[in-house]
């Protein structure tokens, strides 16, 4: 396990935070971006965004419902989770947590609702049975709907959007600085993880919008709605450029520093994240989708239905990248010995707790669960099908 | 004849075992009555802390087998180990630690004859004043005891590692059977009535020296006043007070 010149800790043959621990920020910042596309409309006013903005907001509720799973599976106590906030020790970083996860439910729930009051008091009028039953449990019994309710439902919404923005940039920014703030990890501690986190949220959210709303409008055989795509895939070009750039300078200047830490960091990125750090999250799925996104933003005269090809294409490679910082982050800041005289090594297995199969699992059942929210209350329009 | 030989034979042995009996009686059970700090307020007499002379150990091991047997410590997991540095004619370094020496050093990395310099480092937990492992423990699992141990509620802690990422030292770990975090407690056992540490009874050469720092009189103290020593990492401010003398500047 360890060369002749290579030395970790005995400890540190273990590594501490596993695949989960990478999983976690990535659905957070699903969560966290995706409500913030969801504001564009909401509260920046954004027209354009209107087909799209329930979609992402739901989306957002999806995923929120999942953030927690791989924290619990890693656990080496999930019976005692609660104890984060019966008994919090506020002078950690993570003992927050809880209570800005919950405090962001809340708020993710209520604007929810109130969006949806409406369609949930029609669909109650039109339903029998057990449906009907459900619709009144979800309205909590209230019919009342005229315009005056109808205009305060829209300002609570946008209250709710407006508000919601600084606290989902605060629960992934948080994530970014519970890593950050780590000052015995050369690969993590940096000011600036804080913000990477943030902007990285909302590409990641942007990413997985575009890539659905594109992929559910290809199985129903209907037509996106072009203009709310296309401003999409622009967001999504300079969120992504600006995430990138971010994560080069961090980089950039801890190597122009030259102090100790980077002789070890050099090591870490030319060896074990050479593949996962330099040739994939940066060369391939990087620079990839940013030259994608660059012709698909700026050429003119391009074939629609290649132009959507692309962006899909393009958003997925980002979704994909955006796993691979989490991973080089999370694991990579791990495999550096604190004795900063070697490497240690870490694969998840397959079929482990915390393994390959179990991480699959944890991703794809949010997207079950939004095809379930989507019987429940539909957020593409109907009448946007051609 | 031979009849009362035999019986004078088994009644010597009868009084002999019984004064046996009754002697580890007393010897075994001597010590559990000295418990000596019972309130706060003794504990606030104290400030344990640790001495490693790196000049002395001769990576035996020793304390790190006591430290399994008299802690239940998991295999593959280490509350103390011992590094070995060997440094070359040409000024090449290399540092190992295999199974945190469980089993002591057995060949050398280099060809004994270009080795210039080795010697051998004990690690344990560093108690710091300012510990990150405290700071950052969501549930207040870690904790400062009044007498400076820096100790793990294990009837809170969840198991989440975030103390395992801020220790600088690698001194924590998960025990993954229990699923929460452990480390060294300085035998809080042991020095609550009034031993060392097994790490410090157990090292032939008396390279751990462990003792009230709040004592002027004290062993510890009196070593501090004489020795030069450093610290591990005091650019991290976790004010770590285990003292290493003689740390070379290869030891991180």
């Amino acid at each position: 396990m360890q060369g002749p010149d290579s030395f970790v800790f005995p400890n540190e043959l273990h590594v501490t935070w596993t695949v989960m621990i990478v999983l976690y920020p990535y659905i957070t910042g699903m969560v966290a971006g995706a409500f913030i596309v969801s504001s564009f409309y909401h509260v920046f006013g954004m027209e354009k965004l209107k087909p799209i903005a329930r979609f992402a907001l739901v989306s957002s509720l999806a995923f929120l419902c999942f953030a927690t799973v791989p924290l619990l599976n890693h656990l080496g106590r999930p019976d005692r989770a609660f104890n984060i906030m019966v008994t919090p020790n506020f002078n950690s970083a993570m003992s927050g947590f809880g209570f800005v996860y919950l405090f962001y439910m809340i708020v993710v729930v209520l604007e929810i609702w109130f969006s949806y009051r409406e369609d949930f008091i029609e669909k109650y009028r039109n339903s029998k049975g057990l449906a009907k039953t459900i619709y009144r449990i979800l309205i909590l019994g209230d019919v009342n709907i005229n315009e005056n309710t109808k205009k305060y439902d829209r300002k609570v919404v946008t209250f709710l959007a407006a508000f919601g923005i600084p606290v989902a940039c605060i629960l992934h920014g948080y994530v970014g600085f519970l890593f950050g703030s780590i000052k015995a990890n050369l690969w993590w501690s940096t000011p600036l993880m804080f913000i990477i986190f943030i902007f990285s949220a909302i590409v990641s959210g942007l990413a997985v919008l575009i890539f659905l709303y594109q992929f559910v409008h290809w199985l129903r055989r209907k037509q996106v709605n072009q203009e709310s795509y296309e401003l999409m895939s622009k967001w999504l070009w300079g969120f992504m450029i600006i995430a990138v750039i971010l994560e080069l300078m961090e980089v950039l200047s801890i190597s122009y520093e030259r102090t100790e830490r980077w002789g070890v960091l050099e090591q870490l990125i030319n060896g074990k994240l050479k593949i996962s750090y330099v040739y994939l999250q940066i060369f391939v799925f990087s620079i990839g989708p940013f030259l994608i996104l660059s012709v698909t933003s700026i050429a003119k005269n391009l074939n629609i239905k290649l132009k959507n090809t692309l962006i899909w294409i393009a958003s997925g490679m980002l979704l994909i990248q955006v796993l691979l910082m989490r991973w080089n982050v999370v694991i990579g800041g791990q495999l550096v010995s604190k004795s900063m005289r070697g490497f240690t090594e870490y694969f998840p297995g397959y079929f482990d707790k915390e393994g390959l199969l179990v991480s699959i699992g944890i991703v794809i059942v949010p997207f079950l669960l939004l095809m379930l929210f989507d019987r429940l209350f539909p957020f593409f329009e109907k009448k946007g099908a051609s | 004849m031979e009849k009362i030989e035999r019986r004078q034979f088994l009644k010597l042995g009868l009084y002999s075992t019984a004064g046996l009996l009754v002697g580890s009686v007393f010897a075994f059970t001597k010590t559990d009555k000295e418990i000596f700090y019972q309130t706060n307020e003794d504990l606030l007499k104290f400030d344990w802390g640790f001495i490693v002379d790196t000049t002395r150990c001769i990576g035996c091991g020793a304390c790190v087998r006591a430290c399994k047997i008299e802690n239940n410590v998991p295999d593959t997991y280490f509350r103390t180990w011992v590094e070995r540095y060997e440094i070359d004619k040409n000024e090449n370094v290399r540092v190992d630690s295999p199974n945190g020496s469980l089993g002591g050093f057995k060949d050398d990395n280099f060809d004994e004859t270009q080795i210039v310099k080795a010697f051998f480092v004990p690690k344990l937990c560093n108690h710091c004043y300012d510990s990150a492992c405290t700071q950052v423990c969501p549930v207040g699992a870690t904790y400062e005891s009044p007498d400076g141990v820096v100790l793990i509620d294990k009837e809170r802690c969840v198991g989440c590692g975030y103390c395992v990422q801020a220790c600088p030292y690698g001194c924590r770990y998960i025990d993954h059977e229990k699923g929460v975090a452990d480390k060294c407690t300085l035998c809080y056992h042991r020095i609550h009535r009034g031993e060392a540490p097994a790490c410090v009874d157990a090292c032939p050469r008396n390279a751990r020296i462990f003792g009230n720092l709040k004592d002027p009189n004290s062993k510890i103290r009196r070593i501090l006043h004489e020795r030069r020593y450093g610290l591990l990492k005091p650019e991290l401010g976790t004010n770590p007070k285990c003292y290493y003398i003689g740390l070379d500047m290869e030891v991180k």
